[in-house]
């Protein structure tokens, strides 16, 4: 992270990411008529601390503590036999379990819905919440499968090709930014890109739906 | 990793890799459903030459918890009896589509023949073979230790400073062998307690401190004390003079037992012959670590068929969220 690729452009800053996690924990209070039953699971590594913030938010707006953990997918992915090992991280679930409880798993980029996939299927061996709904920090669009998240901090049209980084002054040691980096600028065609595909009409700022 | 075949020239943080693995699979096995989906369709094959009931049931749950088919082959009773070769059985076995074989076999160096000879592509571990090694026994007993002295806090930690006495049979334990390599690895100090017939004859290499006498150790305050089973079986020579003097001299009994210092946790790795090498009262103290043990065999199991059957090692990519 010392030495800055050519091409990586900052989309988001400390100061945006500080607003769309404010607003994502309205939206989570509001969606759910208050702090009654929730539980945060973020999916490490990022997504753990997403969901801490999200946690310490939304018991700022309503009063109340909610229940955050970790929800590890390494075991549950489609695609452990094409890629390099990975290293499981843990699992932290909250006590008094998930049954009954509306789980909002927080990442921070969605890309193909592949490890959301993983994480239903995780949590379905660890209970059966009454619901299950997804708070992404930053949509980028290619998905795969039929997912699609129910807060958004920001839609991110990007190509295939591109990388979307992610930094958290929690794991990262530096300030929270998002940016996102081209292999060469060229490359990136006009058609490349997934603007149409993020599953959401766009609106302002591409913030919100 | 490719194979498992020993604990020698297995590096640090490969080690503390499997161990830190390990830890999350123990974290699952914690749940209502035990059963992870990652190794659906992949095969392991139990291939045990010698026979063994513990070590192959905890690999059989540790391939199954992870959704693996598992194919058990004992030697008896099978074309092993009729005088099939090594390489025809293998063979055998790649014709059959095997992902992972876990081998005992009574020759020292037969699983790494296996790994080497290219008769089979599967990735091979090593469940014991000969007076050579028994990794996975190493690693769960390390596990334990590391469990034992730092509780939820294991991860990515290694055993410096930990004082271990590996007390019995040297001479024909491979699990000593696999817990001396292991353990020095990972920065602990090990003490090997024996009469002077049980000791191998040159062991100037190994990185430990030889003592004749259990009491004299005990009294350099170990934070494990790791009983051998005396496998009768291997007795056939006179290597102590009786039972009752080996355990007089080297077992762990109700005075020992009492004399040792606060925290010291006793391990053994199954089955014991209790009154012979370890006394009814430390078997079943607070102080014994052997039902841990079992319990991290299985954890420790999984995590090294997780990591031979998925992938290769290198950093995680960003890809495919």
């Amino acid at each position: 992270m010392s030495t800055r690729p050519e091409f990586q452009r900052t989309v988001l800053h400390d100061a945006d990411i500080a607003r769309a996690l404010t607003r994502i924990a309205h939206e989570i209070l509001e969606s759910n008529r208050g702090p009654d039953d929730l539980i945060l699971l973020g999916i490490p590594t990022r997504g753990v601390t997403l969901a801490h913030r999200l946690a310490a938010l939304i018991e700022r707006f309503a009063g109340a503590p909610v229940a955050v953990g970790a929800l590890d997918v390494t075991m549950y992915r489609d695609d452990l036999a094409k890629h390099p090992t990975r290293t499981p991280q843990p699992t932290q679930i909250p006590a008094g379990g998930i049954d009954g409880k509306v789980v909002v798993l927080v990442d921070d980029v969605l890309f193909s819905g592949r490890s959301i996939r993983a994480a239903l299927d995780a949590l379905n061996d660890i209970g059966r919440p009454a619901a299950v709904r997804l708070a992404i920090l930053v949509d980028r669009g290619h998905r795969e499968l039929p997912i699609r998240p129910d807060f958004v901090g920001k839609n991110l049209p990007s190509a295939r090709s591109e990388r979307v980084n992610v930094r958290l002054s929690e794991v990262d040691g530096a300030a929270d930014e998002v940016s996102i980096e081209s292999p060469v600028a060229s490359d990136v065609a006009a058609s490349d890109i997934a603007a149409s595909n993020t599953g959401a009409p766009e609106t302002d700022g591409g913030e919100a739906r | 990793m490719r194979h498992l075949l020993d604990t020698r020239t297995l590096a640090r943080e490969d080690a503390i890799r499997i161990l830190d693995v390990a830890e999350d699979m123990a974290d699952t096995q914690s749940r209502e459903v035990k059963k992870l989906p990652t190794l659906r369709g992949k095969t392991v094959v139990n291939l045990f030459f010698e026979d063994s009931t513990r070590t192959r049931i905890s690999f059989e749950a540790a391939a199954k918890r992870l959704s693996a088919d598992v194919i058990n082959f004992a030697a008896k009773g099978s074309s092993v009896s009729k005088g099939e070769s090594l390489q025809d059985t293998a063979q055998t076995l790649q014709a059959m589509g095997a992902d992972a074989v876990v081998i005992r076999h009574s020759a020292s160096g037969a699983p790494r023949t296996l790994a080497t000879s290219g008769w089979i592509e599967a990735g091979v571990v090593n469940a014991g073979d000969g007076t050579h090694e028994h990794p996975t026994q190493a690693l769960l007993d390390a596990f334990t230790m590391r469990k034992r002295r730092y509780g939820a806090d294991s991860r990515g930690r290694d055993l410096a400073g930990f004082r271990v006495a590996v007390v019995g049979d040297i001479l024909h334990s491979r699990v000593a062998r696999s817990n001396v390599w292991l353990l020095h690895t990972l920065g602990a100090d090990i003490t090997l307690v024996a009469p002077p017939t049980l000791l191998p004859q040159d062991i100037s290499a190994w990185p430990v401190t030889v003592r004749y006498d259990l009491d004299k150790a005990i009294a350099e305050e170990p934070h494990a004390l790791m009983m051998l089973r005396i496998q009768l079986e291997r007795m056939n020579a006179s290597y102590f003079p009786s039972e009752r003097e080996y355990s007089r001299r080297w077992g762990l009994d109700a005075r020992r037992l009492a004399g040792l210092p606060d925290g010291t946790i006793v391990m053994h790795p199954g089955p014991m012959n209790r009154g012979l090498e370890i006394c009814a009262e430390a078997a079943d103290s607070p102080r014994s670590t052997v039902l841990e043990q079992v319990k991290a065999g299985v954890s420790v199991r999984m995590a090294v068929l997780y990591l031979l059957l998925t992938g290769q090692n290198t950093a995680t990519t960003e890809e495919e969220r």
